[in-house]
């Protein structure tokens, strides 16, 4: 599949590169005792650390450089044993320290690589440049009074890993992969929730156009994302304005944009000379931090399993095909739910189960997998129903729905329906040679020739079986009859 | 590297310190003093020496991950110029 856009003169390429920040999941802060809890009261969760009050000092919270480090194994990245804080300097009226401590020529990470499925089967390999600690910002309320912003510094001091990829993706469609594949590997890790609404997970994308071959343009960074919707939105905006710049005979120039969710288009932000003179520098506050290798091989040994593996397991193992495995893996929860529902039976019959109707279904109710009324031991009890002959698919279809709706076990509705399939050779025969007397100008025309009509004496049978018969006993028998 | 006062009136701005302009001329001089002390410093041949951090001997400090602080608001505002609700209250920033 080509990426490449048309434009008046042609064909373009487009270069895309991600910075991602990435909460960490701790119950403190990177550098002070309080709380990261989301939703407290205004300035609640906050210390005189992150109130940056004079003579307080930053002690780093062991558990985010172990998170830290976990990622990079899971990004499959060089962990570098020794990393430095630096102090990046603007002034901002929710930055109270007037610099935030950040990694700058020695960040803890150091080069991996991410793998994205497309939707096409193609795969793709995006490199990662770096990932570094680094402090999260108060919160600014700008709409609660006319002259007026509000500041409040919950946020302040919240531990961040900055996730920056190189320049290898091309289209808004690898993009929002990557990030839905990014999002995943955090989350099976435990190191950032991903909660992209409540902020924990925000993207700044760097977009740049060029004549396939050319080197590369100048790029323009979009900031502060939080939704895989407004990531491809927004560089399908800036690539279609930067080809209509460019061969307007206009330039690009290196700025900051803004996605505007109302419009669907990028602004730049007003532009601020100085903006990018950060005056990085070593923070005298904090020494280099070290660890061993000894500590690194620790995390590795206990790294889950990763969405990746998982899906080559399901595929090699289970059968699964390559989409239902990306599917059932994307997220942790739903790779659980399921094994759970899956173990001991026949795991590509469970898979289907999920991915067209507990799926289907939950879409439909507005549900997450979370609040499925049907639990993974009740799926798979369904699924054995079916494989032991009880019931037929078509009418699996129909108890499926009932314990959807109610919450009870498939082996009930059966029971108390009376929905049982019916595989005695009797009572199938016996409706068979209903159907054919009732038909005889039909069966005529089959033994003629007409072999299509097949499908209507089955349909006939079945119909006056009210569903309940044996379809493979059905097909056997009738041909039987029918020759 | 020189100092002119065009760079102390840029690094003032950053630093958001305000500097008269007949203050400009006797701070250059004053900066680019300190700037040759660090040039005749970089003439010390440090090829083959391990950067130093830090003469204690002390590596950093790292504690465990338990809230132990927060829950002072009052504390945190007590010496903001305007609050509300908890807020601390500024002159509208918006972009």
């Amino acid at each position: 599949m080509s990426n490449l856009v048309q434009g008046q003169t042609g064909e373009w390429e487009v270069v895309i590169g991600m910075e991602v920040h990435a909460q960490v999941t701790s119950d403190s802060k990177l550098f002070s005792g309080s709380s990261t809890a989301f939703g407290a009261g205004p300035n609640q969760n906050v210390s005189l650390v992150d109130a940056a009050m004079p003579g307080m000092l930053p002690v780093i919270n062991g558990t985010c450089v172990r998170q830290a480090i976990k990622t990079g194994l899971g990004l499959k990245a060089d962990i570098n044993l020794t990393s430095v804080f630096d102090r990046k300097n603007y002034f901002y009226a929710d930055l109270p320290q007037g610099y935030q401590i950040s990694q700058f020529k020695h960040p803890i990470v150091g080069e991996g690589v991410l793998t994205i499925e497309l939707s096409d089967g193609s795969s793709h390999v995006i490199g990662i440049e770096r990932l570094h600690l680094e402090q999260d910002a108060g919160k600014s309320l700008h709409d609660q009074h006319p002259s007026k912003s509000y500041i409040d510094l919950n946020r302040s001091g919240v531990a961040l890993m900055e996730i920056v990829s190189k320049p290898d993706l091309r289209s808004a469609e690898q993009a929002g992969a990557y990030i839905k594949k990014l999002r995943s590997i955090l989350r099976y890790l435990g190191t950032c929730d991903g909660n992209m609404e409540e902020g924990s997970l925000r993207a700044d994308v760097n977009v740049s156009v060029r004549k396939p071959g050319a080197p590369l343009g100048t790029r323009t960074e979009t900031k502060n994302l939080n939704s895989v919707r407004f990531i491809m939105q927004s560089i399908d905006a800036e690539v279609e304005r930067q080809i209509e710049v460019i061969e307007g005979g206009g330039e690009i120039f290196q700025e900051t944009r803004l996605f505007d969710t109302s419009t669907g288009m990028t602004r730049a932000m007003r532009s601020k000379e100085d903006a990018h003179d950060y005056r990085y520098f070593p923070d005298p506050d904090l020494l280099p931090l070290t660890f061993t290798q000894n500590y690194v091989d620790q995390i590795a040994a206990e790294l889950p399993e990763l969405p990746d593996d998982l899906r080559v397991r399901m595929v090699n193992d289970y059968g699964l095909s390559s989409y239902d495995a990306a599917v059932l893996t994307e997220e942790r929860e739903t790779a659980l739910f399921y094994e759970k529902a899956s173990i001991g039976r026949d795991r590509k019959i469970v898979a289907n189960w999920m991915s067209v109707e507990l799926f289907g279904a939950l879409n439909k109710a507005g549900k997450t997998l979370a609040e499925s009324p049907i639990t993974p031991v009740a799926l798979g009890e369904l699924v054995d129903l079916i494989t032991d002959g009880t019931i037929s698919g078509r009418i699996a279809k129909d108890v499926f729905a009932d314990m959807f709706e109610t919450g009870k076990a498939a082996a009930n509705i059966i029971e108390s329906k009376g929905l049982k399939q019916v595989s005695d050779t009797g009572a199938i025969e016996a409706m068979i040679d209903k159907v054919i007397a009732e038909n005889q100008d039909k069966v005529d025309e089959y033994r003629n020739g007409k072999d299509k009509l097949f499908g209507f004496f089955v349909g006939q049978t079945m119909k006056l079986s009210g569903g309940q018969a044996n379809p493979g006993m059905v097909n056997q028998l009738l041909k039987n009859k029918l020759k | 590297m020189s100092v002119d006062n065009n760079t102390v009136k840029k690094i003032a701005r950053l630093a958001r310190i305000h500097v008269d302009e007949d203050r400009r001329e006797a701070l250059a001089g004053e900066l680019n003093a300190i700037l040759s002390w660090i040039e005749q410093l970089e003439t010390v041949d440090t090829d083959n020496v391990e950067p130093l951090a830090s003469v204690t001997g002390h590596s950093l400090p790292i504690r465990d991950d338990m809230v132990s602080d927060g829950n002072r608001q009052e504390q945190v505002i007590a010496n903001a110029p305007e609050t509300t609700s908890g807020f601390f209250v500024v002159p509208k920033v918006v972009e």
